[in-house]
């Protein structure tokens, strides 16, 4: 669960970095694009140092899903008969929704790939122009993909909160000092993030990038 | 006061159980929860009824007996407090209480609200003794141990073995109770020669036991009548991974 959230949550800060490439200009967003698929040239034939990633993506995605319902599963054997009364205590939202919303997670990634990746969701689908991709998809007579994609987004935040702080644990963070640091770490990471990733779509929304 | 009270009835281990419903009238704000209910088994038992069997002991919060879930809290809605040393004036007149035992595949439940937590007794048994030499009490400065280390150690030991821990888990999983043993004995020199034995095994026999996983969701410790703190799991976490790198 915590090596395959690290390298998931490493994916996450690198794409939301390009992401931003957003704001320097067309020309340079779509050169960014066009760059990821020669990285490694001339020692990586084209495009090969993109299925490397998506390679080692896949099998940390597969590795924190299978973890995860291996977990699950131990979870509900652990408990064969439930409280009729069940009180929420420590009540954390974040760890409270990690299963479900990580299933949410999944299916926006799905939906991602389909949308930004091979075009088929896209209004535009120019694989040579990513920017116009962009621009297209998050315009505001499409406010619902926005909205679906903030509400993901914001899932993924929850998930990052609890996940990070999480993570550290099990890779044994163990004093009571590193345990603050820990968890306005994960808040961070987490905040950084969303913000990171919801600029794109309000930039477009309201006319910045167009 | 008088309150409605939910209890879990259960006449043995295959018998299905179901909440039933008592009144009890006339009950001093004054008086421990087990008090209460010893109320109301008293006029059980004048009524020819079976008493509401639950576990205690010491009724001084130090044995780790008392276990009941109360409104869906294990041992109730004051923190840091045993269900014996929980009081009637933490409720108001005219309350429902639910009464619940602990709730977990490996704490089976014998009666009403009595569970088996011998699963406990099996994690404690695979970590095995600590080489000590025995006899006469050491000299106590022939072996020193940091103060910071000490008291740390000493948090970790007060864990009483209740299960509240297992009760209160989303996953049911006993990984507290399991990183408080192990915390307790691996700050301390004395621990230091079976360490990462100690790790491995206990941590195969809380699996092996049929407890969950756990996902540092922390409502343990939110629980836990001693403050078992919730960094003792990344001691446990800690130790685990330098013993089966050692392997």
């Amino acid at each position: 669960m915590a090596v395959t959230g690290v390298l998931l949550v490493l994916f996450l800060v690198v794409h939301m970095l390009g992401n931003l490439k957003i704001f320097v200009g067309a020309a340079a967003f779509d050169h960014y694009a066009h760059w990821l698929r020669d990285l490694g040239s001339p020692l990586l034939p084209h495009t090969w140092y993109l299925w490397i990633q998506r390679a080692v993506l896949t099998f940390a995605v597969v590795g924190h899903i299978w973890a995860a319902t291996s977990l699950a599963l131990r979870a509900k054997a652990a408990r064969p008969v439930k409280y009729a009364h069940r009180a929420k205590v420590q009540g954390s939202y974040a760890a409270r929704t990690m299963r479900w919303g990580g299933v949410i997670i999944l299916l926006f990634v799905i939906y991602h790939i389909l949308d930004l990746t091979t075009g088929n969701l896209n209004p535009v689908a120019d694989k040579a122009h990513p920017y116009a991709n962009v621009v297209a998809d998050f315009a505001p007579g499409r406010w619902y993909v926005t909205l679906f994609y903030t509400l993901a987004i914001l899932s993924i935040g929850f998930h990052l909160r609890h996940g990070i702080f999480s993570a550290l644990r099990t890779l044994g963070q163990q004093t009571e000092k590193g345990q603050r640091r820990n968890r306005a770490i994960a808040l961070g990471v987490a905040v950084v993030l969303c913000a990171g990733y919801l600029s794109v779509p309000f930039a477009v929304l309201t006319g910045l990038v167009s | 006061m008088n309150l409605t009270l939910r209890v879990w009835r259960q006449k043995g281990p295959q018998d299905k159980g179901r909440m039933v419903s008592y009144q009890v009238t006339d009950v001093s704000p004054d008086m421990s929860f087990l008090e209460m209910l010893d109320m109301l088994n008293e006029r059980l038992t004048l009524e020819g009824e079976e008493p509401v069997a639950f576990d205690h002991d010491c009724r001084e919060g130090i044995c780790g007996a008392c276990s009941m879930v109360i409104n869906g809290t294990a041992h109730g809605p004051q923190k840091l407090t045993t269900t014996c040393q929980l009081h009637m004036r933490t409720f108001s007149d005219g309350d429902t209480i639910d009464i619940e035992p602990w709730r977990a595949k490996a704490f089976p439940v014998i009666k009403d609200l009595v569970v088996n937590r011998g699963a406990f007794d099996k994690i404690i048994q695979a970590g095995g003794f600590i080489s000590a030499p025995t006899g006469s009490a050491p000299e106590a400065h022939s072996t020193p141990v940091p103060k910071a280390d000490a008291d740390e150690a000493f948090d970790a030991a007060t864990c009483i073995a209740c299960g509240a821990c297992v009760a209160a888990c989303p996953n049911g999983s006993g990984m507290l109770f399991t990183a408080a043993k192990i915390t307790h004995l691996g700050l301390l020199p004395q621990g230091q020669p079976e360490r990462d034995s100690r790790v491995v095994n206990m941590l195969a026999a809380h699996d092996e036991a049929g407890f969950g996983g756990c996902t540092n969701a922390g409502e343990c410790t939110a629980v836990c009548p001693k403050g078992i703190p919730l960094t003792t799991i990344g001691r446990l976490n800690r130790d685990f991974i330098k013993a089966s790198g050692k392997r």
